[in-house]
């Protein structure tokens, strides 16, 4: 049964978890943000409703769902073309519990910058039922660092109020891991297999949320499911803020990173933990500050795991642990410290 | 015949001297518009940049989106639409190759985004100048395509535009077609409505349609609403593809008789009407020679016509108002009596012939006997169309009707070599 209501606090005992959100015209208020975590466990509703057909192990659904529990109130989504998509939204079917909109694939920040536009052109003429209508994008990684950059750099530099949410699962996942613009080096793909010659890809991740730090929007912040509540608290803040936000999310993909599906949220952890992929947010007035693990990581070194501890668990890294690519690991290695001391300099609550 | 009493008499019109390009923006600027998205392309300029002195005087409540490309400009009136807002873009040749993705989207999630495209020719080799080409890329898109012939046409058609694309019955985005440069820049003088009958004429604001979905009781706004959330573009398989693409077209089908009803309610308001919206049509009725035309070319074809008719010569115009969806049974049944039927595209298609030409003929084929019919291939690349070309375009038909063959059937007028 689906009750058509705006998630209560608390949630009444006894309720369905299926809720499709109600903001009836003239809602006003805002969605509390919780971290206790039982709390929102028994608490929060996502608007990703159950029964969508993402794989098992699949951080994509984390990412929306930890996102959502940080919404403030009436919340528009709009998704590029991707496995989130299509998964959840197989007609006559749809998981979404809010206003949804997929355009194509290359131009969700521009269909966003659309319905920002109706949004303020409608509060603006006195036809908004709301105090604000918040816009939230989902882009996988090939809709954000390749065929979407024009549309996003565009929707940052035109200043659009719009959240943009980067699920990077580090390759074209949907039509079969194809390697992208956010695939790491050495990675193998079904374009960039690991053969006898070529390794896997060979060459890096394109540093996306640092080119999106370069627009100077007004916030910008990595994160990862496995962090949560650091993962919450950007989104508010990415939700809060007057202006373009871009929160770039690791979503792992054991399909594609061939790891075991139990461990999807291990591999995130491992992530941060080997500062393969550090956590931190910008903005205008504070610069780089270093968040949650990657804090604590920056505050005691020896915290800092090698790099094995994120390739070991991953099929698609297998040819990196043979010996003969000893020197390639190595290089990984070399890339990921650099990456890490680079952003340590910046970072203005880093230990000097 | 009853005298019809118009609303507002032309004598009462204000008189603009505008371009067609700062026509189609005036006409925006009076209809509402809730987001205007568009990219610089010649020869549509003129429109963004009158649209933006609009915007920057604060003479509307207009969101204009200055996007960075054509792609993202149809996107953000899709989005636009789907959020509720009424939608404008505008474009031209190249722009409208970019965007073409998503003007296939824009029409199949059924928004009612209206589009000014300034006919330009096609890449390559590059060319800034008018032809069909444009036009021609998106006939399968599933807009409405509506063809100007003058600048006061193409401020009527524009306003006519949302009206019909916001109509219950169609739901479709609508493309108004004005020939570069031969409208876009051309000025004339012509006769504006003032903004409270404009308004009024299109009903104020956008109003949402409304539909039944199986999660609600009641009917709910077709629109991305937090109060009755909906999902627009979801993944659609071989179980549901096929009777959604079905009714795009029948929707399509209701178009002809609301463009019809449009063009008397605006004949009614201000005493203007272009035939009966669908086709306008001149000298038909005896006509042994037919000449089919779209866009401004017609009025030169006419001029034409209307020397031969002073010498007493059976020939006709057909000039195809709306080109999408396009009205067959009305073309049957005007050319089903005449001798021969010359076709002017002014777009070409290697390797088959012109789309009007095409249509034209798939027109006429159910009928017992046929007319002869010839493709003319005109204006390419904004070469120009001169009287004289259209009389010899006549001159050969006329020798055609007399040995009863055609023996090419694409003719290239005003071609070297």
């Amino acid at each position: 049964m689906v009750v058509k209501t705006i998630p209560e606090f608390p949630v009444k005992k006894g309720e369905p978890a299926y809720k499709v959100w109600i903001f009836e015209p003239g809602w006003k208020g805002e969605i509390p943000l919780n971290f206790n975590l039982r709390q929102v466990a028994e608490q929060k509703r996502s608007p990703l409703l159950p029964g969508h057909r993402l794989c098992a192990g699949c951080a994509a659904p984390i990412v929306v769902k930890l996102a959502s529990f940080a919404f403030r109130g009436p919340t528009i989504v709009v998704n590029a073309t991707g496995c989130l998509e299509v998964a959840t939204t197989i007609f006559p079917y749809t998981s979404w519990a809010v206003p949804w909109i997929h355009n194509a694939f290359e131009n969700a920040a521009s269909t966003a910058s659309g319905v920002e536009s109706a949004v303020k052109a409608m509060k603006k003429t006195g036809r908004l039922p709301y105090e604000h209508v918040d816009v939230v994008v989902f882009a996988g990684d090939g809709g954000t660092f390749d065929i979407g950059f024009q549309a996003l750099s565009g929707m940052a530099e035109r200043g659009h109020d719009v959240l943009y949410i980067l699920y990077d699962n580090e390759a074209y996942m949907n039509t079969g891991i194809q390697r992208s613009g956010g695939t790491p080096k050495y990675a193998a793909t079904t374009t960039s297999p690991a053969g006898e010659v070529i390794p896997g890809k060979p060459e890096s991740k394109k540093p996306i949320a640092d080119i999106m730090v370069a627009h100077r929007i007004p916030y910008v912040a990595t994160a990862t499911p496995a962090h949560w509540m650091d993962f919450m608290k950007k989104v508010r803040k990415g939700i809060e803020v007057n202006g373009p936000a871009f929160i770039h999310s690791l979503s792992s993909c054991d399909r594609g990173w061939r790891h075991d599906n139990a461990i999807s949220i291990e591999v995130l952890r491992r992530a941060v933990d080997t500062c393969y992929f550090p956590l931190w947010e910008w903005t205008p007035d504070t610069g780089y500050m270093l968040t949650d693990r990657s804090l604590v990581i920056a505050r005691n070194p020896s915290l800092k795991q090698p790099i094995e501890k994120f390739v070991e668990v991953q099929g698609r890294f297998r040819h990196l642990m043979k010996p003969e690519n000893k020197e390639k690991l190595k290089e990984l290695q070399e890339y990921v410290d650099k990456v890490w001391e680079d952003l340590l300099k910046r970072a203005s609550n880093a230990p000097k | 015949m009853s005298k019809l009493v118009v609303k507002y008499p032309v004598h009462t019109q204000e008189i603009l001297n505008v371009n067609g390009d700062e026509a189609v923006a005036y006409a925006v600027k009076q209809s509402l518009v809730d987001v205007v998205s568009a990219y610089p392309i010649t020869p549509q300029t003129i429109i963004v940049e009158k649209f933006s002195e609009f915007v920057a005087d604060g003479l509307v409540h207009t969101e204009f989106i200055p996007v960075e490309s054509e792609h993202s400009a149809m996107s953000a009136c899709v989005g636009a639409a789907a959020a509720g807002a009424r939608a404008f873009t505008a474009t031209s040749s190249q722009g409208l190759a970019l965007m073409v993705e998503i003007v296939y989207i824009a029409s199949a999630l059924r928004l009612p985004i209206v589009m000014a495209v300034a006919n330009r020719a096609l890449s390559a080799p590059i060319n800034i100048h008018n032809d069909h080409s444009d036009a021609y890329l998106m006939r399968d898109a599933g807009w409405v395509q509506l063809f100007t012939e003058n600048v006061q046409e193409t401020y009527d058609t524009t306003i006519q535009a949302f009206k019909i694309a916001e109509d219950e019955r169609v739901l479709l985005p609508v493309a108004v077609n004005l020939d570069g440069f031969f409208l876009s820049h051309t000025l004339e003088n012509i006769r504006v409505l003032p903004d409270n009958a404009v308004a009024e004429f299109l009903g104020g604001y956008r109003k949402v349609a409304k539909l039944r979905v199986d999660y609600f009781d009641e009917e709910v706004p077709h629109m991305l609403n937090p109060a009755r959330p909906l999902t627009f573009g979801s993944l659609d398989l071989y179980d549901f593809y096929f009777e959604h693409k079905v009714q795009q077209v029948e929707a399509m089908k209701n178009v002809p008789g609301v463009v019809r009803e449009v063009n008397e309610k605006w004949y009614e308001l201000t005493g203007r009407r272009y035939g009966d919206g669908v086709i306008d049509a001149y000298g038909v009725e005896d006509a042994d020679i037919v000449v089919v035309a779209m866009g401004s070319g017609a009025g030169t074809v006419r001029s034409v016509v209307k020397k031969y008719r002073e010498k007493g010569e059976k020939v006709g115009l057909v000039r195809i108002r709306m080109f999408r969806p396009f009205p067959f049974d009305e073309v049957r049944s005007l050319l089903k009596d005449v001798k021969a039927v010359a076709v002017m595209d002014k777009g070409i298609g290697p390797g088959s012939f012109g789309a009007l030409y095409q249509d034209v003929v798939s027109s006429l084929y159910d009928l017992g006997s046929h007319p002869l019919t010839v493709d003319y291939v005109y204006g390419l690349g904004g070469r120009d169309l001169t009287p004289d070309l259209v009389v010899k375009m006549i001159e050969q038909v006329k020798e055609d009707v007399k040995t009863g063959q055609v023996k090419e059937k694409i003719r290239y007028l005003g071609v070297r070599g």
